[in-house]
């Protein structure tokens, strides 16, 4: 298994790592059992993710494809953002290992649980908007 | 400045040593002969090759028409235990006792034989990662044609009572081999005082070259062939023999065997340092026996931290390690070692495996103490599992 350049990059220097304190949005997916938990925090101004920033209990791959999500989405609006595939995020890191493909898609659930947060608190339903998000149950790798 | 490069994987695979690689050299381009031809440059090879078997027999207290050279490990393994089983079921049995935390040349070889028809007990270990010789004896029944224990575990370095272990398989009159390919060369062994019928060792792990491996088998057992074809090994093991690797292997085993005590003592002092320092950090356990321990083996958990992204950063420093996590055993499960001894998976997870070795000095642990709480605050500082745990258990702090 190698990663790419741009893997170990984000690995290395990941970007936007940390905690929002007053969040608009906060999203956490996966569990401890499978070994990679992300929680994303987003700050909304005017439907533009003005702020993002993530922590991750994983491994490498993980680690990366949570700094290369919030990369993408930054400055996005909500709208765009939620465009953004797991796909687009492994394209962005020049490719993944097959074995590691479930961690792109553990960062685009939780960018999206981070704005079903967002719109929840809002008092809207997000589910028409988002769509069902899809856990880490999903994955039956684990069990 | 040079780049670090400390080497803590030594039970994943060593360096060839100096020595063994001087040794080995003539065979490729000067002692290049066929052990089977009869022409002088053919004599000289059949003469290296029975010092070699000479030497590798003298080193565990073997007799030198016992021990039979392999591709490695691995293929040792699997010949003993098809071995046993062939020869098993010709008088109907077909019953196989091992461990829950074997290597996978053995799992996998009794999972196959499983789906053949024979039956498995797989016994399971103590929390310490230590197997009760009484449950050998219990397990025993008149159908088992093989008994088969590793001698020290690859990834938390536990010894097992081997000797124990020898003893009551040859009261019940039950064939024993033993995966020795961790403890050849850290462990003082004698085939005969042990009551081991058959023993696997490897040339990679003892600063020989990979590929090179040897199965001692005692007198009086008649293997079958895994492999078929010309007459070398004494008609069991077919394929012209890798003379340099088989050199090598004699000239490593000597060296390892040597001053054994000496290298026990000083490889265990910096052991002991490295994991005294690195349960210094809170929320870390160490992953089997204190003292039943391979003297360069550390095993230890980092509660809130992934092992794969810990050995990465690890490496940015220089310093090369493996893990028991889901992401470095290519599945997404944990290292079946450590859940054996029942750690909960998310523990797992978190596990790292430093491996030493004589060359490691020092100055190298003193270093390895320095970087690990860098790289595991780092880690946690960015983990919601440890925020998680801080939490729920009143933790504060990174380290």
């Amino acid at each position: 298994m190698i990663y790419s350049e741009k893997v170990m990059d984000h690995f290395t220097n990941p970007r936007n790592v940390g905690e929002i304190a007053d969040a608009d949005g906060v999203g956490e997916v996966g569990n401890a059992k499978c070994g990679d938990i992300m929680k994303m925090y987003i700050k909304v101004d005017d439907g533009v993710i003005s702020d993002v920033k993530f922590k991750t209990f994983g491994c490498g791959a993980a680690i990366a494809t949570s700094s290369m999500a919030t990369e993408l989405i930054k400055g996005k609006t909500i709208d765009e953002a939620l465009k953004l595939t797991n796909k687009a995020v492994v394209e962005a890191l020049e490719g993944l290992p097959p074995a590691k493909l479930h961690c792109s898609v553990l960062a685009e659930q939780a960018m999206k649980s981070a704005i079903a947060d967002y719109y929840k608190k809002q008092g809207v339903d997000p589910t028409p908007i988002i769509g069902d998000i899809g856990d880490c149950e999903d994955c039956h790798g684990c069990h | 400045m040079d780049k670090k490069l400390i080497y803590c994987d030594n039970a994943a695979t060593t360096k060839v040593s100096k020595k063994v690689l001087d040794a080995m050299l003539p065979y490729f381009t000067e002692e290049y002969g066929n052990a089977s031809s009869i022409y002088m440059l053919g004599q000289s090879a059949a003469k290296a090759l029975l010092k070699a078997r000479e030497t590798v027999a003298k080193a565990i207290g073997a007799k030198t028409h016992e021990i039979f050279f392999t591709s490695g490990g691995s293929e040792a393994d699997n010949w003993a235990i098809k071995g046993m089983a062939l020869n098993g079921a010709k008088s109907g049995k077909k019953h196989i006792i091992t461990s829950a935390f074997e290597h996978h040349a053995v799992l996998h070889t009794c999972e196959f034989l499983e789906k053949q028809g024979y039956e498995v007990t797989y016994l399971p270990v103590d929390e310490k990662g230590l197997i009760n010789p009484n449950d050998v004896k219990n397990a025993i029944r008149e159908d088992t044609c093989l008994v088969t224990i590793m001698f020290a575990n690859n990834e938390i370095g536990t010894i097992q009572p081997i000797k124990e272990i020898g003893e009551i398989c040859k009261e019940k009159k039950v064939p024993f081999h033993t995966d020795a390919v961790q403890a050849v060369g850290n462990v003082e062994i004698d085939v005969k005082a042990l009551n081991i019928d058959m023993l696997s060792l490897s040339g990679h792990k003892i600063h020989a070259p990979k590929g090179v491996g040897a199965l001692y088998v005692r007198g009086g057992i008649s293997l079958p062939n895994l492999i078929h074809g010309g007459a070398q090994e004494k008609n069991k093991r077919a394929g012209t023999e890798n003379l340099p690797s088989i050199v090598g292997l004699a000239q490593a085993i000597t060296d390892a065997v040597q001053n054994i005590k000496e290298k026990q003592e000083k490889v265990s002092k910096r052991r002991d340092r490295l994991i005294d320092g690195i349960l210094k950090i809170q929320e870390t356990r160490l992953n089997g026996d204190r003292e039943k321990r391979l003297c360069g083996n550390v095993n230890i958990s980092i509660r809130g931290v992934e092992g794969e992204s810990l050995l990465l950063m690890l490496d940015m420093y220089g310093i090369l390690a493996s893990s028991g996590s889901a992401c470095t055993s290519g599945s997404l499960d944990p290292s079946h070692v450590l859940l054996a001894i029942g750690l909960p998976h998310e523990t797992a997870h978190g596990s790292l495996r430093l491996s030493i070795s004589e060359e490691t000095t020092d100055e190298d642990i003193d270093y390895i103490l320095e970087t690990i709480p860098k790289v595991v605050d780092r880690l946690r500082s960015m983990s919601p599992l440890w925020e998680r745990i801080c939490k729920n258990e009143g933790i504060t702090g990174t380290i």
